[in-house]
């Protein structure tokens, strides 16, 4: 393998011209140290409620449902009836940050709920989310003890909660905030809609292997 | 893969005459060509982003070797092991062996054009590996042992009864009698089969669209959520990716993803945008135990620097083959390797020589509408004239295109001789074809005409109607 490394990096700097020259080595560090942003497009030049409602509007146009909340205390009930709606049982396997936070789910005693990774018998499961991005309605989802990935694949039905100040205007804005929490997680998900594909005659259809159903609680304190 | 685009002409004949084949090629105008023209209005910056797409990828390219070492860097850190590969040998070697050491009997695959340059399906199956496609378009093809015939859309050229007929000897595990003529029932069928498959998996090969060198990321654009499901429930990931996949920031990549789902399939933005960043951490309740990264050479590095380098550009959005009049009359199998389309044409007699690709480069009628869509700008008509230039300059042309050309080069050379035969020529011409404004056939052209009618023309030869509208001018400006 030390062979195959040394003859690629030969090949390239061969064509490329030049060997790791120091000022070639500096443009790359610089351009990697600030991490300069690209244009951005207008329409993210929104703030507040703005951005809250460009969020809605483009999670809604993939098809994402999204339903207001005024409280973290409303989740439980919002989460039963959502599940009712979709025909599923009453049971809802929750991200540990969503079990042991501040949500009370002893409220709903007729909603049955586990908290863990999923093995894939879970029709619904319910997450949070640490970011949403108004410019296409994406929701930003990261692995940890908190997050399982395996919850946003896995179910029929995906419910994320996601709190209307984690809503940033563009990309950027969420990587700004990846970088602020520390080391990058092992899985950064950004998730637009349920799943889809169109590889029959190219016609959409929901639920190719992911959810095909996603809904975001957006909660809004005031 | 072992490449089949010196039989191209054939093959292109066989596709023109297959009715099923048409058919499945006429949804491309509304499945692609309308959408992405919708997406493109959406974004008033579009035209601004591709110029900046394109400086980026440029300055990465110029970079590439400082660029891969620190991606190289940054996968070590997060605990994840990087393995270079000159060829596509040793590249599926590296597959095999990551296999081999993880005990794995079987792998999941998430959709990737690198693993089908490297043949990396037939190779693990040879070597006692059985390798599951989970992209619902090539588990159908997989299924009827056919490559994919487009990047994005692999069964494009398939109509659902023909996947209902797979799907019935496939899965004899279903009722006979199942009701299978509509999309929803395919494609649920083929989640329920699948579904199994993840919860067994052992390892899982996905693609990579974007390698970020600030961060050791690799990440995926999907919608189907397959990719996500192979790399999260399998013990180890493998992803396979070749060099100029990467780019330096997660802002470099962002701008890059503004215009990939916009080009493709006109979405703003796919169902599933995915980093992944080194094996699970050890609080991590889910996610791959070990995380590799198979980097593939096979002949890229050698295109820098020459006129084919701005391929190296592509992100295989697929624009240029859903907006390419011969891709849409023939498909993508007659191509006959892993990239069809315009870019396959400017891309391949590059990696698989020209003497295997020659046809491809004169696969255009060079109206430039790939070029024109290209997010990245890449000039493909220009790039297919070099590898016509390399086929003329290896003798690779055939006789008769060649002497047509010398005598066309020898007129020409001869501006009066020229306008002397081809201005009558094409009076007699235009007066022929002028009732029907075709001709059914052309002496010496049968080739071309026995699927098409040759235009007749107007009558003037272009110097003569330019002289007509200088005179006219003239007269207009006294």
């Amino acid at each position: 393998m030390g062979a195959a490394r040394q003859g690629i990096f030969e090949s390239l700097r061969r064509s490329i011209g030049r060997d790791a020259a120091a000022d070639a080595v500096a443009a790359v560090d610089e351009r990697l140290n600030r991490h300069p942003r690209g244009l951005v497009p207008a329409l993210t030049r929104v703030g507040g409620a703005a951005a809250v409602d460009l969020f809605i509007e483009k999670a809604r146009k993939v098809a994402a449902t999204v339903e207001r909340l005024d409280a973290f205390d409303a989740i439980p009930a919002a989460a039963a009836r959502r599940l009712a709606e979709w025909n599923l049982p009453a049971k809802l396997r929750l991200a540990p940050g969503m079990a042991n936070g501040r949500v009370d789910w002893a409220s709903s005693p007729m909603l049955e709920t586990a908290t863990g990774p999923s093995r894939g018998e879970d029709l619904a499961t319910l997450t949070g989310a640490s970011a949403g991005v108004a410019e296409t309605g994406t929701l930003i989802i990261t692995s940890g003890p908190d997050h399982p990935t395996t919850l946003n694949f896995l179910p029929l039905g995906h419910l994320v909660v996601l709190s209307v100040r984690d809503i940033v205007p563009a990309y950027e804005d969420a990587w700004d905030l990846l970088r602020a929490a520390g080391p990058m997680p092992r899985t950064v998900n950004m998730i637009t809609g349920p799943s889809r594909t169109g590889d029959i005659e190219q016609t959409i259809q929901l639920g190719a292997h992911g959810p095909l159903r996603l809904h975001i609680l957006l909660i809004d304190e005031g | 893969m072992k490449a089949t685009s010196h039989a191209f002409v054939d093959n292109a004949h066989a596709a023109l005459g297959d009715g099923q084949l048409r058919r499945a090629l006429g949804n491309i105008e509304t499945g692609f060509q309308r959408k992405r023209a919708a997406a493109k209005l959406g974004l008033p910056e579009f035209e601004a982003l591709r110029d900046q797409a394109k400086a980026i990828k440029d300055h990465t390219l110029a970079h590439l070797d400082l660029y891969l070492e620190r991606f190289e860097t940054q996968v070590h850190a997060a605990g994840g092991q990087v393995h270079w590969a000159r060829t596509t040998d040793e590249a599926r070697q590296s597959v095999l062996d990551i296999c081999r050491q993880a005990g794995a009997r079987s792998v999941l695959k998430g959709k990737s054009m690198v693993s089908e340059e490297m043949g990396l399906n037939d190779f693990l199956q040879d070597n006692g590996v059985r390798p599951i496609e989970t992209d619902l378009g090539e588990y159908i093809i997989q299924l009827r042992r056919e490559p994919p015939s487009h990047i994005i859309a692999p069964a494009l050229h398939l109509n659902k009864e023909q996947i209902a007929d797979s799907f019935r000897d496939a899965h004899p595990q279903f009722p006979a009698e199942r009701p299978l003529s509509e999309p929803r029932q395919l494609v649920d069928e083929a989640r329920s089969v699948l579904r199994d498959a993840f919860l067994k998996a052992e390892v899982g090969i996905t693609g990579a669209n974007f390698l970020v060198a600030e961060t050791g990321s690799t990440i995926i654009v999907t919608n189907e959520g397959n990719g996500d499901l192979t790399q999260t429930l399998s013990r180890v990931h493998i992803v396979v990716a070749s060099i100029e996949k990467v780019v330096p920031t997660l802002e470099d990549a962002t701008t890059l993803l503004r215009l990939l789902s916009r080009s493709a399939t006109g979405q703003e933005f796919s169902a599933y945008t995915t980093l992944s960043t080194g094996p699970r951490r050890p609080d991590d309740p889910d996610g791959p135990e070990a995380f590799h990264v198979v980097i593939l050479d096979n002949g890229r590095s050698a295109l820098l620097g020459t006129p084919a380098q701005d391929t190296l550009r592509c992100i295989r959005c697929g624009a240029c083959m859903n907006h390419c009049p011969i891709f849409a009359a023939v498909g993508g199998h007659p191509y006959g390797w892993a990239v069809p389309g315009p870019i396959g044409a400017a891309l391949n007699p590059g990696l698989i020589g020209i003497e295997e690709a020659h046809h491809l480069p004169h696969a255009s009628t060079f109206c430039g509408r790939c070029e024109s869509v290209c997010p990245m700008k890449i000039p493909l008509p220009k790039i297919m004239r070099h590898w016509r230039e390399k086929a003329f300059e290896k003798d690779m042309m055939g006789t008769v295109p060649r002497l047509a050309l010398w005598a066309w080069a020898w007129a020409a050379k001869r501006p009066r001789l020229y306008r002397w035969t081809t201005g009558p020529m094409m009076a007699v011409l235009g007066r022929l074809g002028r009732r029907k404004g075709r001709f059914r056939s052309v002496p010496l052209a049968g080739g071309w005409t026995r699927h098409r009618d040759f235009p007749a023309p107007q009558g003037q030869t272009f110097q003569q109607a330019w002289a007509a509208h200088q005179r006219g001018a003239r007269r207009k400006g006294q």
